[in-house]
């Protein structure tokens, strides 16, 4: 019994990270209709940037130090996408589809050369903080504290943009977009600012993801590839723009893998890609799609 | 609209002209820029089949680079499984009825949707054989891949024989035929009723459905279509390379896929032929010019899609009509 609540813990975990990085690629998506493939390197910018604050600033203050990590992570991958939306997505708004994508294609090659040619080719470990918070114990079984922090912070981010878009002026102009571009743009919104401001905070979501990682997994080369394909399987599943959508793709997939890796290792991600096929089989247009 | 009214056109002559001199090609160019044109044929086999799917149908792909991998991996099955059925007559077939199975399951899914999700959903679909071939290692050979040896082709066998004498001679023929054979069968699709009725539904869904054309049905055959021909470029690649990896399952695979038909202009027939095999040589320069050769691809991609959308065969027939046109205004 105690091993079945460790697998659903474990399956909360992976998809409180999950969550933040596909709200993230939701709101691209949602407002600006761009799918973001360099939305994985983002979340590899956040984690290099993370994993290198806590490893290279001594060992007194490890937590302090993830704090430090966790915002100048979500800092930085948020002024990268700012400075990227500027220069090289905004002239795509009026282009087909598949320059769009080809050019979020590009910035990923560009973006996982300048991760190689900043930070190396090395790993970057940072498991202080997971060590020093410990553990705790669920019968026979340990269960890290770090775990339940990063599903923590995960819902603080996902409650702070589900304010921002549920409450504030800025976040119901930019569910006007996402509803109708030409309409809002029409009612006097700049939409040339709000996507921008858009784009960052999807990226600033995917920095902070990559960093929450980083304590558990050493920041590699191409770590950004996997969530990205989870977060578009996220994306499919919950329905486009949605962030209920976001947050229950993001927990199907997340328990998903948790108990597949356990009970099916070898077809746990084809199991995922089945359940995906089947939902969208019978709703097309994904759980909470519009 | 046939085969036979292709062969009547002008523009044939061309084709065979073309045709001749890529006969002639293994005396001239060195061996190891013939095995680069090689693999650039395989490509361009591929690209045929994935602008089926993209300028004649409006469907942008991102997951092609599985079903690649599935006409490679038939390949490389077989060979390891069925040693018996190791011939090339036999071995084509089978990874293209691999490469139509594979691509109807993907297509029936795929299909429900248009535009940018039909390319996640292909996206995500291609890396169910990525995750495959990785994890049913002990039937793949998992990332070590699989040796492909040389094929016995109709009856005769080339045991002992080096990987280039195979490739550099008999090899380069079939290879020709059987991409000069891929290109004439894709212009009579896309030049066939068929192949209208896809260019129609691609401009506008709602009339083409009112004109009875059934539209999802349609897009299902356009994928089927397009993924035997990316099977095909599979198998033929395979030859060529010798060894096949998970990686060109892999989604980034895909992504070239897509660059090396923008990059020749898809919306040029032969668009995608020159672009495959251009690319091939740009990703070479690029790997053994610098260990940032991500970087370099990446940098022109983005010059290409800003500056220069249409490709390269697009930017040479605006070009073209630019020059042609402007002594008839100066007279006007």
């Amino acid at each position: 019994m105690e091993h079945w609540v460790i697998y659903i813990l474990n399956g909360l975990y992976f998809a409180s990270f999950l969550f933040l990085t596909s709200l993230g690629l939701s709101i691209i998506l949602g407002v600006m209709g761009i799918l973001n493939l360099a939305h994985g390197s983002l979340f590899a910018i956040g984690a290099f940037v993370a994993a290198w604050i806590v490893g290279a600033f001594g060992s007194n203050s490890p937590i302090t130090l993830l704090f430090v990590g966790l915002l100048a992570a979500l800092g930085v991958a948020g002024v990268v996408g700012l400075a990227l939306e500027t220069s090289l997505i905004r002239p795509m708004y009026k282009r087909a589809l598949e320059y769009q994508l080809l050019i979020t294609f590009g910035i990923l090659l560009l973006i996982e050369d300048l991760i190689k040619m900043i930070w190396g080719g090395t790993a970057y470990y940072a498991s202080k903080p997971f060590t020093v918070m410990g553990s705790l114990s669920i019968g026979d079984n340990q269960y890290p504290y770090y775990f339940l922090f990063a599903m923590l912070i995960s819902m603080l981010a996902g409650l702070s943009i589900w304010m921002i878009m549920s409450k504030t002026r800025v976040g119901i102009m930019l569910r006007a977009i996402s509803m109708d571009r030409e309409m809002a743009q029409a009612m006097g919104i700049q939409v040339g600012r709000l996507n921008t401001l858009a784009f960052g905070m999807g990226a600033a979501l995917a920095g902070l993801a990559g960093a929450l990682i980083v304590p558990t997994t050493p920041a590699l080369l191409g770590i950004g590839m996997d969530p990205l394909i989870l977060a578009f399987i996220v994306v499919v599943l919950g329905g486009l723009g949605s962030l209920k959508g976001a947050l229950v793709g993001s927990l199907i997939v997340g328990e998903t893998r948790s108990l597949g890796i356990v009970f099916f290792p070898e077809i746990e991600l084809p199991l995922l890609f089945l359940i995906a096929v089947i939902i969208l089989v019978f709703k097309p247009e994904g759980l909470f799609g519009r | 609209m046939g085969v036979k009214s292709i062969i009547f056109k002008p523009k044939f002559l061309v084709y065979l002209g073309c045709f001749i001199l890529l006969l002639f090609l293994p005396r001239v160019l060195p061996i190891y820029h013939l095995i680069l044109f090689e693999s650039g044929i395989t490509f361009a086999i591929m690209a045929l089949g994935f602008n089926l799917l993209l300028r004649y149908t409006g469907l942008l792909s991102f997951g092609h680079g599985a079903l690649f991998a599935v006409g490679a991996y038939a390949v490389g099955m077989t060979g390891e499984y069925f040693p018996d059925l190791y011939r090339i007559e036999i071995l084509i077939p089978i990874a293209l009825l691999a490469s139509l199975v594979v691509s109807t399951i993907f297509g029936f899914i795929c299909v429900r949707h248009t535009r940018i999700f039909f390319s996640i959903l292909a996206l995500a679909v291609s890396m169910v054989i990525y995750a495959l071939l990785i994890k049913l290692y002990h039937i793949t050979g998992g990332s070590d891949g699989i040796h492909i040896e040389l094929p016995i082709m109709f009856g005769k066998s080339f045991e002992g024989m080096k990987r280039f004498e195979f490739l550099s001679g008999a090899y380069y023929y079939l290879l020709i035929c059987v991409f000069a054979a891929s290109t004439i069968i894709m212009l009579a699709i896309v030049n066939s009723p068929f192949g209208k009725a896809l260019q129609c539904i691609r401009d506008n869904e709602v009339r083409a459905e009112m004109i009875g054309i059934r539209v999802r049905r349609y897009r299902l055959y356009a994928f089927i279509l397009s993924g035997l021909f990316t099977g095909l470029g599979g198998a033929m690649w395979s030859f060529v390379n010798g060894h096949v990896t998970p990686e060109i399952a892999e989604w980034m695979f895909s992504g070239e896929i897509v660059y090396m038909t923008l990059l020749g202009g898809f919306m040029v027939f032969e668009g995608p032929i020159i672009g495959a095999i251009l690319f091939t040589y740009l990703r070479l320069y690029a790997v053994t010019m610098t260990q940032y050769w991500m970087f370099l691809i990446g940098a022109t991609l983005i010059i290409l899609v800003l500056l220069l959308p249409e490709g390269i065969t697009g930017g040479f027939v605006k070009l073209v009509s630019k020059i042609r046109r402007t002594p008839s205004t100066g007279v006007a």
